[in-house]
């Protein structure tokens, strides 16, 4: 519905710009053009522009056994049918987003710090996040409302100048018979409307966008059946104040939580991509079962009778399922053995390799390294490269 | 003449509603399929990692004889049970999970084991293998469920009557003890 209102107001500037050449169909063309191009470039080439953006670099099975099998555990509890990609951005922010045109070629991204930070359950419930933001196919709904925007902004901020400069010098001759009163108004109108457009747009935008995470939580709370691994994720990932370095802001919808928040920052007003965390959290926490229906319970509880989950999906219930969980604390690694063991992929993805000594000491051989042999500087044995 | 109109009008409607609907139980029939074959490949990977699992832990788990035997005998059992019935295997399954969660439950006691870089990648294996046989059985169940309720809900149950959709089976868990925790005995 959202997306119509942007639709709209895209080529309602669209005509009023045309209105300023003496042509609305013109100005119509010119919008929808700029639009289609913008789209299809977004279409056809936004993950790969995303991903080499934030310098994300891919991993294999073995690089990280235990991010792969619960990109693949989420990837099973949501009924994709196809892996997608797993990239690890070299990063100590605490963040991870997911893109992809459509839900076969689809890739998660997790920087290293997050992948340090948190446990079995917490990974779980942040990549259930992202894998239902590939599932429900928000990745193209975002970059589709993005390209509207971006549209609507550039168009209402070149029609702007035009009337401005250009069109009254020229409307001034063309107008010699009756009618100038009302081209006038027009031009007024036009005017205000260039200068409104790209907000209402971006406001939409957000609105949008804000709707799609609650329901990428809801969504992740059903497929981990543990409301409480995401819950607590998010616990840390709001504690923390590390800003992502290659953030941008095209892409922030697809971010598990809002990469340009300020230290302290309430975000819950109208100009945010995400709701603010702690409103997240709590919704979580007050959900009493797992399914959709319960997450919009929690949701009214907490925002006093208003419901966010669209009804389409509610009427899809769920199983109630006691999940095993194996995983006592004997199987998990501690937060000093993540981040060894994410410092281990980051030196091995940037092709360096590592010697183990025998005294402890880890070397690392940069790729360019010419000599056959290196000496530990710890204890002085010498290695073979 | 505009009677036959209608009357075709309404035909060629029907048709389209048929379609629809039949289409949508194929659909969701599939999906079920679909979704047993995943729980299949779960299932069988953890048969795979059992032998290995258990070879690792032998040297150093002396005194746990029993537990071991009892994973390996719950492994061969599930094994055989897996040409049977959905209710039978999810039984023999069952079995084989709470051996296996007593034996991790032990595996706390040992220290050199739990520092043995093998055995904590078969362990993150089989814990994630764990997991994937808990989450294909989810969503085999969640598939269960919608399928069956467009086989008995009006107006597909007259669809599905006529072309012969079948409910489906749920792959539930009989066995009581999964749901305990385990018990952890110093004997």
């Amino acid at each position: 519905m959202l997306t119509i209102g942007m639709g709209v107001l895209l080529i309602l500037i669209g005509y009023f710009l045309g209105a300023a050449f003496d042509s609305a169909v013109a100005g119509l063309v010119i919008a929808i053009l700029i639009w289609v191009i913008l789209s299809l470039v977004a279409y056809f080439q936004g993950d790969s522009i995303l991903l080499s953006m934030s310098r994300a670099k891919k991993i294999k099975r073995d690089d990280h056994p235990r991010l792969y099998n619960i990109v693949e555990e989420m990837k099973i509890a949501s009924g994709l049918e196809k892996m997608p990609d797993i990239y690890i951005i070299d990063d100590p922010a605490l963040n991870a987003f997911a893109t992809g045109r459509d839900p076969n070629r689809a890739s998660v991204a997790i920087t290293s710090g997050l992948l340090q930070k948190l446990n079995r359950d917490e990974l779980q419930g942040v990549i259930g996040h992202e894998i239902s933001h590939i599932k429900n196919r928000d990745v193209l709904l975002m970059a589709m409302c993005g390209v509207l925007l971006g549209t609507i902004v550039l168009l209402a901020w070149y029609g702007s100048r035009f009337l401005i400069f250009g069109g009254a010098g020229s409307r001034r001759s063309s107008s010699s018979g009756g009618g100038g009163q009302g081209q006038i108004i027009i031009l007024i109108v036009a005017l205000v409307f260039m200068i409104l457009a790209p907000i209402f747009a971006q406001l939409i935008y957000f609105a949008i966008s804000r709707k799609r995470e609650y329901l990428a939580d809801a969504s992740s709370a059903l497929y981990t059946r543990y409301p409480e691994g995401l819950a607590s994720a998010l616990e840390k990932l709001g504690a923390s104040t590390g800003q992502l370095k290659s953030a941008n802001k095209a892409t922030a919808p697809m971010y598990i939580i809002n990469p340009f928040r300020k230290k302290g920052m309430k975000a819950s007003d109208l100009t945010s991509t995400h709701p603010p965390i702690s409103e997240r959290i709590r919704i979580l926490r007050a959900m009493a079962g797992v399914s959709f229906n319960e997450y919009d319970q929690a949701y009214s509880k907490v925002h006093g009778g208003k419901r966010v989950i669209p009804a389409a999906s509610i009427a899809a219930e769920t199983v109630p399922i006691t999940t095993t969980k194996l995983e006592g604390e004997a199987g998990e690694p501690n937060e000093i053995q993540r981040a060894r063991e994410t410092s281990d992929v980051m030196w091995r993805l940037n092709n360096y390799n590592t010697i183990k000594c025998d005294c402890g000491a880890k070397l690392r051989v940069p790729p360019k390294f010419k000599e056959s042999t290196i000496k530990c500087p710890h204890c002085g044995r010498t290695h073979q490269v | 003449m505009v009677a036959v109109y209608v009357i075709i009008g309404i035909v060629v409607v029907l048709a389209i509603i048929l379609w629809v609907l039949y289409n949508g139980l194929v659909r969701l029939r599939n999906q079920v399929k679909n979704a047993w074959a995943q729980i299949d490949v779960q299932l069988k990977r953890r048969y795979d990692l059992i032998p290995n699992l258990v070879e690792t832990a032998k040297g150093y788990m002396k005194h746990e004889r029993e537990t071991l035997e009892a994973v390996t005998n719950a492994r061969n059992l599930a094994q055989q049970a897996s040409s049977a019935g959905a209710g039978e295997r999810a039984k023999a399954e069952g079995e084989l999970s709470s051996a296996l969660s007593r034996l991790l439950a032990v595996v706390e006691n040992y220290p050199d084991l739990k520092a043995n870089q093998n055995f904590l990648a078969l362990q993150e294996e089989l814990t994630s293998t764990e997991n994937k046989i808990s989450f294909s059985r989810q969503f085999y169940n969640d598939s269960v469920l919608r399928y069956n309720n467009q086989t008995q809900m009006v107006p597909s149950n007259i669809v599905a009557g006529m072309f012969g959709f079948k409910a489906s089976e749920f792959f539930e868990v009989t066995v009581t003890t999964e749901r305990e925790a385990p018990k952890v005995s110093f004997t």
